[in-house]
Parts: structure tokens; sequence; C-alpha cells
């Protein structure tokens, strides 16, 4: 694949620990967390954070106050696990990182209360936890707050899965607690006329293991900051997502991986293909390495897939070191138009045009699931990778 | 009974020079049941030739025809020419990452047949035909051609042309990089299409080693853009001793 377009910043930054406010890295590629909406004035645009976003399209979430809606939400819950509505004060104290931008912090000052979902410590779930989200409209503004914790040594699948439209601005948590290990699946599946904005921050414990993915294929407007923190040593993060732009919509995945502690890992894969007039995705990977962050291994890329002209895919990796005492540190990022030889390799064998492209679509974005090593979760995205081709490029034959 | 038949073929390709002709004037018919070797010097033109035939968009046709039991199949794209009965053994296999060859076989097979095989008959088929090439079975699970060995990707191809079994082959030089052990196990699987008896073969190379193994009904010599002579068999064992300068010389003296 022709390598189109990286834009790669590297900065050295003074020592540092979260989540005192006192010890920031004083950074201009992202803010300092929060609660308190008042330290995330509205943006103008043109600010780091936000020159990729079209502020027009949030549909003023960047002020709107609470509207008391909800999404419809049905939620599955294996024995053991526990739903319950919280106050907001309550949820902030279950842990996570704060807010890093307004979006995040106007959800959580409007959702008024939150969902809290418990894995108690040491179970082993047989199935997932589902929290299925369905908006009613794309005119209903809905602010949410949902906390997910994962007790010590607990095995556990958790989905949210997003659908319907609404214009939907959420904080979501997940504290996972020492050795324990979970596969964190977001799905956004959204009607045309969606708007979903937010914060999803992860929490890795110690020794604690997780595997995120992420897939967004629905919405107008879908701009998802996903934060990682280790709360001690040696948690890993295996991070994978998949999008896929049609002509006008715009989907921004704006990643964060705070290595704050010693011998941590994440490994981010990111995919992306674009076609049509207006299609746009942004891939933000910021990665920190703290002074404290010593034996860590990092690697995160992003590839862009662009399939017709008049798209665009913007791919930013940053990586900030302050110790060189690591086991590894890399990224990489490419923009690459759809390859003809391997059209006209399948058409030589008799597969049609339309076909053809959607095999290879198909097989772009398969590579990446199979990395997964879940089986059920491979299963469901495939599913929603034939189904967004059937609409987009049309059904790849077989799977 | 099929009949490809190539006449007065002209084609060029864009450079940053402007574009450039590379056939000028090829003529050529195959019959079912033929097997015609193609051999000329390197930048001859006869991958060009196997490329136009199959339809590759960078060749632009300017002049000539080529048909296939009467039909144009320069009006075809390159899939409908497949569906039409052509089939391209390609120099240089292309890389599909994450689409398995189970996947692309069966999607092809469906393609070429106009309907799904029967999956039982249909895997037992594909695992047999793998096992002929030396390809075991988790073959089917690996990606297309990538990070296949170049043995591997002749195989492949040749296995592809077992499965498939089109009306005509061309062959571009599937010879090319292959050890011996695998131009045995390659060269093998062309006889058994050929044993068929109503299939017809064009089969492009630069060397005579792939002739020992499959026998040409017709030779031809291929320099700069056309034929400039055929025989029969002979023909090769004479290239193989003397090699292209008489013709190069020629083709030299012509312009």
């Amino acid at each position: 694949m022709t390598q189109l377009s990286v834009d790669t910043a590297t900065t050295a930054t003074s020592p540092a620990g979260f989540p005192t406010p006192s010890a920031v890295v004083p950074s201009h590629l992202h803010s300092t967390p929060s609660w308190d909406v008042a330290d995330f004035p509205v943006p103008q645009g043109r600010e780091e954070i936000w020159r990729f976003t079209p502020l027009k399209r949030l549909r003023g979430l960047l002020q709107a106050g609470p509207t008391g809606q909800r999404l419809t939400r049905e939620t599955s819950l294996p024995a053991g696990v526990t739903a319950s509505e919280v106050s907001t004060e309550e949820a902030k104290g279950l842990g996570g990182r704060p807010p890093m931008d307004r979006l995040a912090v106007m959800a959580v000052a409007n959702a008024g209360g939150a969902l809290h979902v418990d894995v108690p410590a040491e179970a082993e779930l047989d199935e997932p936890v589902i929290l299925k989200l369905t908006g009613g409209g794309a005119d209903q503004v809905v602010h949410d707050h949902v906390v997910v914790t994962v007790g010590h040594h607990a095995k556990a699948t958790v989905v949210l899965e997003h659908f319907g439209s609404a214009t939907y601005d959420a904080y979501v948590s997940v504290v996972v607690g020492e050795g324990a290990q979970v596969n964190l699946v977001e799905l956004q599946l959204w009607d045309d006329d969606a708007v979903h904005t937010g914060q999803t921050s992860v929490q890795v414990g110690r020794d604690a293991s997780v595997t995120a993915v992420t897939a967004t294929f629905g919405g107008d407007l879908v701009r998802l900051t996903q934060t990682t923190d280790y709360a001690s040593v040696g948690g890993e993060l295996h991070q994978y997502g998949v999008y896929f732009a049609d002509a006008g919509q715009h989907l921004e995945h704006r990643l964060l991986v705070d290595h704050a502690t010693p011998k941590s890992v994440s490994r981010v894969d990111y995919r992306g293909a674009l076609q049509g007039k207006g299609a746009h995705t942004v891939w933000i990977g910021d990665v920190l390495i703290r002074k404290a962050a010593e034996g860590i291994d990092t690697y995160e890329s992003d590839r862009n897939l662009v399939l017709t002209d008049g798209c665009r895919a913007d791919a930013v990796p940053n990586l900030e070191i302050e110790t060189g005492e690591i086991a590894g540190a890399g990224h990489a990022a490419t923009t690459g138009r759809f390859d003809d030889e391997q059209l006209f390799y399948l058409q030589s064998r008799g597969i049609a045009e339309d076909e053809a492209r959607k095999l290879v679509v198909f097989g772009f974005f398969t590579e990446i699931i199979h990395k997964i090593g879940v089986p059920e979760i491979e299963q469901r995205l495939i599913e929603a990778v034939t189904e967004e081709l059937s609409v987009t490029v049309g059904a790849p034959a077989n799977a | 009974m099929a009949t490809l038949e190539i006449h007065d073929l002209h084609v060029q390709v864009e450079t940053d020079n402007g574009p450039k002709p590379i056939l000028k004037g090829v003529d050529l018919t195959i019959r079912s049941g033929q097997t015609h070797a193609i051999m000329g010097p390197n930048g001859s033109g006869k991958s060009t030739l196997a490329y136009t035939l199959a339809g590759h968009p960078k060749y632009t046709v300017t002049g000539g025809t080529v048909t296939l039991d009467g039909q144009d199949i320069l009006a075809m794209t390159a899939d409908e020419r497949a569906r039409a009965g052509l089939f391209l053994a390609m120099q240089y296999p292309v890389e599909v990452p994450g689409v398995s060859v189970a996947n692309f076989l069966r999607t092809a097979k469906t393609a070429v047949d106009g309907q799904a095989p029967k999956i039982r008959t249909w895997t037992k088929q594909v695992n047999e035909v793998l096992g002929r090439f030396d390809l075991d079975p988790t073959f089917g699970q690996r990606s297309v051609n990538e990070g296949f060995s170049g043995g591997e990707k002749k195989r492949h191809e040749i296995a592809q042309l077992e499965l498939l079994n089109p009306k005509v082959a061309i062959l571009d030089e599937t010879d090319s990089g292959l050890d011996i052990d695998a131009l045995r196990v390659v060269s093998e699987g062309v006889n058994r299409y050929i044993e068929q008896g109503d299939r017809a073969v064009l089969l492009i190379t630069h060397y005579t080693r792939i002739l020992r193994y499959i026998k040409p009904d017709v030779v031809h010599v291929f320099v700069d853009g056309h034929m400039v002579t055929q025989g029969g068999p002979e023909l090769a064992d004479e290239l193989e001793a003397e090699g292209y300068d008489k013709y190069l010389k020629a083709a030299r003296a012509d312009v």
C-alpha cells in the first residue's frame, strides 16, 4: 500500500503523574482531564483537539443542557452481574480517567446520574454482558454516563451496541481490577443521521488484560475519545478498531494510551475504509510514556483504504517519551488507494468487479478481525462488516 | 470445441514519454486440443500479449481483433472474459490480504460456473487438487498469495487452472523461478488439463526447459511485438541450441 500521508509528532515533556492536577503533561496534543465543565470552554474549531471536527454538525452538543432523554436500554446480564442507577458523584468515585474534552464533561454534567454495571471479583462469565442502546430519532438529545467495574481476577466480555438514531453524548468508564481479563466491544451501528460523541475510558488493573474492540460504521458524525490508563504495573491493552465511512460521514477516533506505570503493554491496531464524496475519517493515536513507565512496550498502527475519489483520511500518531528505559515504542499510519492489481487478479478469475471490490475490502477488515483472538467477537464483527458491505459495496459472496 | 483467434493485434501502453507500441500485428489461431508455445526474448511483448488477452486495463488495443468462438473478447471486461472461458496463469500472482484461498476458489468457481458448487463435493475436490500440487489442506486458510513462496504461487495458479477448467489457458512464464520438483508438479497439472483433449493452451516462455515436460504442437518465435516464425517442437530445440540472436538481428535489420 502506498503511503500518502503521515503526520507525526514526537515531543519530550516534563515528568508527571496522573491524575493529580498539579502533575500535568504540558502538551498541546491533549488536554488535562477534569470533571469541571468550566475547565473546557466551548471550542472555536481551530484548537488542536477540535481542528478535524465539523463543530456545526455536533447539533449543539457543546452547549446543550440536560434533556432528561434516554436511549432505549436492553441489558443482558449473566448471573452475578448487577446493574444499578447511581448518582453522578458515586459514579465518579468508581474510578476512571475524568473527561478529556467539552463533550465528555457535558455528558457527565447533564446525564443526571449513571448506570453502574458490576462484574464481581473472580466471576468467570460464560455469556457476555450486553448493553444494547437504541435511539428513537436524530432530534433526541441524550446525555449518558455508564460505569462498568470488573472485580479482580474476573473474566468477562462486555458489549455496548448502538442502534437507531440520536444526538448522543456519553461518558463511559471501564475499571478493570487486578488480574482480570476483559473483552470490551463497542459497536456503532447507528442509522445514517445519528451523532455520537463522548469518551470511553479504560483503566487496566495490575496484571490485568483488556482487549478493546471498536467498530464504527453508522452515524452522520461520530467522535469518540478512547483513553487507557494503567492502575499499576504489568497491565496489557490490545485495542482493535474498524471503521467504514460512506459519503458524507465523519468518523473520528481519538486514542490516548497513558503509560505512567512500569512494564505495561499496549498494542493498537485500527483500520478504516472510505468511499464516496465527503467521507472523512480521523484517527489520532497519542501515546504517553512517562518517566515511571520503564520497561513498557507499545505499538500502534492505523491503516486506511481509500476506495473512491473525494474522501479524506487523517491519521496522526503521536509518541511522547519521557524515558528511554523501555522495551519498545513504535507507530505507523498509512493511507492507500484501492489496489487495481488485486482487482484485476480477482476479475481474471471471473469475479465481477463489484464483488471483487467487496472481497478486497472484506479481506482488509477480516485480517485485523482475526487478530482479536476471541471467536464470538470475531464472528460478531464479521457479521457487522458483511452487513455494512452489503449496504455499501455489496455483500461478500462467502465469509 | 473452442477457437481463440487473434488477428493483426496492435497494443500500446502509456509511458512517461507518451504511448509506446508493444504488440505490432499479432496473428494466431488456437483450437481445442492444441498446445501452442510462444517463445521469445525478454522485452519482446510476450507478457503484454498474455495480459491483453486477459483484459488488463493497463494495455490499450489500437488495432486488430480477438475472438473466442466468434465472440469479440476485446469488448469484454476481464471478468467477462474469464466467464467466457479464458484463464491466465500469471507470472507474478497478486497478493490479496485477508481473503482466504478457500473463499477465493469458491467465489471464482461460483462466478465461472454461474452457480455455487455443492459444498461437500467441492471441498473434497479442492483438497484433492491442492494435494496433487503438494499444497496441504491448511493452505486453504491462508490469504491468497500472501507470504507464498515463488513455487507455491505457481502451484496455486495451476491448481486454479485444474479447478476452474477453462476452455483456453494462457500460461505466462509459469516455469520461471521454479525448481525442478516444482516444475514437474506444475507440468503434470498442465498435462492433466491438456489430456482432457478438448482444451487449448497458450504456453508463454523464455526457456525451453518446461517444453521437456509439456509437449507443444506448435512453437512460435515472438520478437519485437509479433510472430517471426513458427514450427514444430524441433524449433524449440533449435532455440535451445542457438538462442534468439538470429531473430533479433533480423528484427533490427528490418528497422
